[in-house]
């Protein structure tokens, strides 16, 4: 197919490929900043507008906040809080997807409606708080991870693959005495393992980013976790007025604010990669069947 | 003699398993025979039944007046009080109006240059090209918006960050553009370009890899050029997952996303910045009005239902296709 054949849309494509790379270019520059910033002096900061190299390397801000016990108590606390919940989230999920995949399961029908209605209306922000409350849940990690634990869109998916895979499968796995349980383990797992790790780095990245949960449910500052530590050090000065920041509070150095944004950004940019192999495909079944 | 024994025990196997299908039988046979597969599905269950339904059994204090030691079911009903307090107070309007402002500037804005950009993306024949564009667009995605905010106030500090030098020398002024009133929305919108649309895309790149390639040639030969094939054949190829898409996004209009507008959200810029999700922690967290809060949160999903029923209505009405 001759596509290139006329001159302005040679004219096109070139003002395209330029227009696009440009595109690219400015949504990393911030990044790019950022980093250059973190390991700039903050004189370099104050004088230069904007730069991509720093003239002279320091690494006194990486040294500095690594040295507050309250950045590496929220970096330790959110390490955890990611890990130990993308396992209960990714478990709950599976575990649910496996019977609901079941055709012949009676209230499977049933249970996938509540499924979908649960997707399209929520109690909203003050009852789950009430709820979180009443079950003595403030002030502890489970906040972080229960209300959240499974996601109605990944459910349907996971459920999804488990229906598509062969039944034989699984026949002659019952033919040699499997239970549903062992089937589960030993046969659907390990055909699953690319969907579901997919599926765990989107749960961790959904529990590493998330800032509501723990301004809703932690009032202990002690206990905040990166994204809530990220707030206080970029946005605490005096015109906040949105509650929630100790006034005594002084705010920090240029140099650490960019350190720490580095800090909280680079577990997704060094998962990313992974997660770009299998997201298009997820959210396209999930879009098509969901 | 063999072949008779065989063929006593596949009788006696047909005996003791009835053919009848699964239906027939009795629940508790069912139950006894799926127990695993039950006891699998009972941790989710349970979950959807607490954290999923257990908020929307809690909606009911929007009609009571609760109170804390008194629980959600002894709280006295109050009917329709707290509905009539809010649209009868002066925040309203003012919510609405922000509220409504900024997801019309996000329909108008960021909706199109999402189609924009795949529209482009999809006329890249150089394959590296387009990969390492798409792989550096999605990633603003994957972060967190206090990471947004926390670049955009780096980006626009006052007097030292990049962006507020740049804007200001542009327009010849000498304003902070993160606490005027005036730059709010402008910022919340170029935010949300920054993180959403690139994201965005991946659906409706899709949907213009399904469009039929003989189109183009046959429009190729009747002497169609680049922007008439795009408008000829792409964009009615793709008009269904951009009403789809449509759809989705009214439906959601009435959720500006609280954690965004929450971390832009400072005492100066208040009277641009408050929308119903912040306003419900404000009220309901900060201020513990529970039951009011939890009012404008419901009166907040109804609209949203209304609205995103409503528009698939009107989209069936008119081009047959619509979401369900």
């Amino acid at each position: 197919m001759k596509i290139h054949n006329t001159r302005g849309g040679r004219i096109f494509d070139a003002a395209n490929y330029v227009f696009l790379t440009l595109v690219g270019i400015i949504t990393l520059l911030p990044f790019v900043y950022v980093v250059a910033g973190s390991f700039a002096n903050e004189a370099e900061i104050t004088r230069r507008a904007f730069f991509v190299w720093p003239e002279q390397f320091t690494l006194g801000a990486y040294e500095y906040i690594f040295s507050t016990p309250a950045f590496t108590r929220a970096l330790i606390t959110t390490v955890l809080v990611t890990l130990v919940g993308t396992l209960i989230q990714l478990i709950l999920t599976v575990t649910m997807a496996y019977p609901l995949a079941k055709k012949n399961l009676r209230g499977r029908k049933l249970i996938m409606s509540l499924v979908v209605f649960a997707m399209v209306f929520s109690g909203g922000m003050i009852p789950t708080f009430l709820l979180v409350k009443d079950l003595g849940l403030l002030n502890t990690y489970w906040a972080l991870i229960l209300p959240a634990a499974i996601n109605p869109f990944s459910l349907i998916i996971i459920k999804n693959f488990f229906q598509e895979l062969p039944a034989e499968l699984e026949e002659s796995a019952k033919m040699d005495g499997a239970t549903e349980i062992g089937i589960l383990w030993r046969i659907l797992l390990p055909l699953s393992k690319p969907v579901l790790a997919t599926f765990a780095l989107f749960y961790a990245v959904g529990i590493w980013n998330d800032f509501m949960s723990p301004l809703l449910y932690l009032s202990d500052n002690n206990m905040w976790t990166l994204q809530m530590y990220l707030r206080q050090v970029t946005a605490a000065s005096d015109l906040l007025g949105t509650g929630n920041v100790d006034p005594t509070y002084i705010p920090p150095e240029q140099g650490i604010k960019f350190a720490v944004i580095v800090v909280a950004t680079l577990p997704i940019l060094i998962f990313y990669p992974f997660l770009q192999k299998h997201f298009a495909k997820g959210m396209l079944i999930g879009s098509v069947k969901g | 003699m063999t072949a008779p024994v065989v063929e006593a025990k596949a009788s006696e196997r047909a005996a003791t398993t009835p053919p009848a299908p699964a239906r027939r039988r009795g629940f508790a046979v069912h139950f006894a025979h799926y127990k695993w597969l039950y006891l699998l599905l009972l941790p989710g269950v349970l979950y959807f039944a607490i954290f999923r339904y257990g908020p929307m059994y809690g909606v009911s204090i929007a009609f009571k007046d609760y109170v804390p030691f008194l629980g959600v079911n002894g709280s006295p009903w109050v009917g329709v009080q707290h509905f009539q307090d809010f649209f009868a107070n002066p925040d309203f309007p003012r919510l609405l109006g922000n509220t409504l402002i900024l997801a019309f500037l996000n329909l108008g804005i960021a909706f199109p240059l999402t189609i924009v950009l795949a529209l482009l993306l999809n006329e890249v024949r150089l394959s590296v090209l387009k990969r390492t564009v798409q792989t550096l667009v999605y990633i603003p995605h994957f972060l967190s918006w206090t990471i947004v905010a926390s670049l955009s106030f780096l980006l626009f500090a006052l007097d030292i960050g990049p962006l507020f030098q740049f804007v200001n020398g542009l327009f010849g002024t000498n304003v902070d553009i993160l606490s005027d009133p005036n730059w709010f929305r402008p910022l919340i919108v170029l935010q949300e370009i920054w993180k959403n649309t690139g994201w965005g895309t991946i659906i409706f790149l899709a949907a213009l890899a399904t469009v039929d390639q003989d189109q183009y040639e046959a429009a190729i030969i009747d002497g169609a050029g680049r922007f008439r094939r795009v408008w000829h054949i792409t964009l009615p190829g793709i008009r269904s997952t951009i009403i789809v898409m449509l759809i989705l996004a009214i439906g959601q209009m009435l959720n500006t996303g609280f954690e965004q507008i929450y971390l832009m959200t400072n005492a100066l810029n208040r009277s641009v910045a408050d929308v119903f999700d912040t306003y419900v922690y404000f009220v309901g967290i900060t201020q513990g009005a529970y039951s009011y809060s939890t009012a404008v949160g419901l009166f907040k999903s109804l609209v949203g239902i209304v609205l995103i029923f409503g528009t698939n209505w009107l989209s069936k009405r008119f081009n047959q296709s619509g979401l369900f």
